[in-house]
């Protein structure tokens, strides 16, 4: 039997924006395990502003200034099929979708 | 009553400035996208309160919003610029072979007659179309798979492609110019092009009158007289009298002829106007003097415009799309600078006056002229 998890999902401020919601957005994915990429597919899906701004359209890669957190570890070079921490999967903690420091 | 809206893009963001005819006292509205880099806001002609912002920034690509109220609301439109077939590559730098990558887009332009239809010109240099006021966009792909793209490069802005000026008579003809490869000229809705370059000489290229490889810096056209097209080159103001297929000098009497804008008098077809900028290492007016250029002549003889712009040690750049007519009687004259400052001139460049003085760097000014205010 599948089971689906209600996933946090922290945005900066910019794609907070774009996306029209003020906090934190909940998504759900199946699993657990929650997969990282299945995150991202499902934040995408609920708030299809974000296409491109998170993720490369032709590649699906990251794009190259943002930066994947969670429970204080940095996922941003795991790949797509990688499972996020338990916390996550069960709510406790959110995915940060974070804008790298490269302001100045 | 007759009214002005200028859209504003800026490095951080959109600002709309409105005003009557008289054009003296001004309402700003903004920063609207705070952060976000607006290369481009304009609005469509046959609907003027559908306006697009193309948007964009390193860290989260490219966005694409859409108004139907003229600004006071937006909603994310498509930013799927995915090139057709496989892009294959143009040329880098330093000469080596670089793979076609989308960026960002540099310039919108919609149909005169149908709100749902827009073109896009994008880096890396292309052209797209849209047919549902932005949704979706599908690449005239003729125009990259030109046989001279993988000899394209990029000038120091990235290879874009920044002007579309579209032939009023046909909907099927039009000019786009790209950084730096140039002119090119379609006259059958995209599906074929042809170089538009022929009296271009660029010392910085190794063959100075090559077909392609100029930094054209912008176009401009009077509706009323299209087969005449004026051009502010990386150096060099041109004209061409055949529409594009070939251009001569008209830079004598400016005190540099390097540039970005260009642009046409709203009822004179012959008043062209350009912003002498000293040369392409030192993007600031010579002499720390901030100087429109009118020739009322179609070019050759210039005058000196200057009442109420900066005469002493003003250092600003006026980029490629900062500068606009709006179409009432007394024409009146837009310019951005880097420097965060709109200048408006309600009487066709004899006078000027800032609108807003510390926006962050202007990258484009459009201007709407509407009927009452609503």
């Amino acid at each position: 039997m599948s089971r689906t998890c209600t996933v946090r999902v922290r945005l900066p401020a910019q794609l907070r924006r774009l996306a029209g919601v003020d906090g934190e957005v909940a998504v759900p994915v199946a699993g657990p395990p929650v997969l990282l990429g299945a995150v991202l597919d499902a934040l995408e899906h609920r708030h299809p502003q974000l296409c491109g701004a998170v993720r490369d359209r032709p590649s699906g890669r990251r794009r190259p200034y943002v930066r994947y957190f969670a429970c204080e570890q940095d996922l941003s070079h795991c790949p797509a099929g990688t499972a996020l921490p338990p916390a996550v999967a069960r709510g406790d903690e959110p995915l940060l979708v974070v804008g790298a420091m490269a302001g100045g | 009553m007759s009214c002005v809206r200028v859209l504003v893009g800026t490095r951080k963001g959109v600002f709309v400035l409105t005003a009557d005819g008289q054009r003296e006292d001004w309402t700003v509205t903004g920063p609207l996208f705070g952060g976000w880099e607006a290369y481009h806001v304009t609005g469509s002609p046959s609907n003027p309160d559908r306006l697009w912002a193309a948007l964009s920034m390193g860290w989260f690509g490219q966005q694409l919003q859409r108004s139907e109220d003229g600004g006071r609301t937006w909603a994310a439109v498509g930013n799927d610029f995915t090139y057709a077939g496989v892009p294959g590559t143009h040329q880098d730098f330093d000469g080596t072979p670089h793979p076609w990558e989308f960026t960002r887009v540099w310039k919108l332009a919609p149909s005169p007659s149908d709100p749902d239809t827009l073109l896009a010109g994008v880096q890396d240099a292309a052209l797209f179309r849209s047919v549902d006021g932005g949704e979706h966009w599908t690449e005239v792909r003729g125009l990259r798979e030109h046989g001279s793209g993988a000899h394209w490069q990029p000038g120091a802005g990235g290879m874009c492609l920044h002007t579309i000026c579209p032939d009023p008579r046909d909907d099927d003809a039009l000019l786009v110019a790209i950084s730096a490869a140039g002119v090119f000229r379609t006259a059958d809705g995209g599906a074929g092009w042809r170089a538009a370059n022929r009296g271009l000489v660029s010392d910085g290229i190794p063959d100075p009158d090559a077909e392609v490889g100029h930094c054209v810096h912008k176009l401009a056209r009077h509706p009323d007289r299209p087969d005449t097209v004026y051009m502010q080159k990386h150096w060099d103001v041109m004209r061409s009298d055949d529409g594009g297929d070939s251009w001569y000098d008209i830079g004598d009497g400016l005190p540099s002829d390097f540039g970005f804008v260009v642009d046409v008098h709203a009822h004179e077809p012959d008043t062209v106007y350009v912003v002498p900028i000293t040369s392409d290492a030192e993007h600031y007016p010579p002499d720390g003097r901030l100087r429109v250029y009118r020739s009322r002549s179609g070019g050759g003889e210039w005058e000196p415009l200057t009442r109420g712009l900066p005469q002493q040690h003003c250092y600003v750049d006026v980029l490629r799309d900062a500068m606009a007519v709006d179409r009432l009687d007394d024409c009146g004259i837009y310019l951005g600078t880097t420097g965060g400052q709109v200048y408006v001139s309600p009487d066709a460049g004899d006078s000027w006056t800032p609108i807003v003085r510390d926006l962050p760097a202007v990258l484009s000014v459009e201007v709407q002229t509407l009927g009452a205010p609503s």
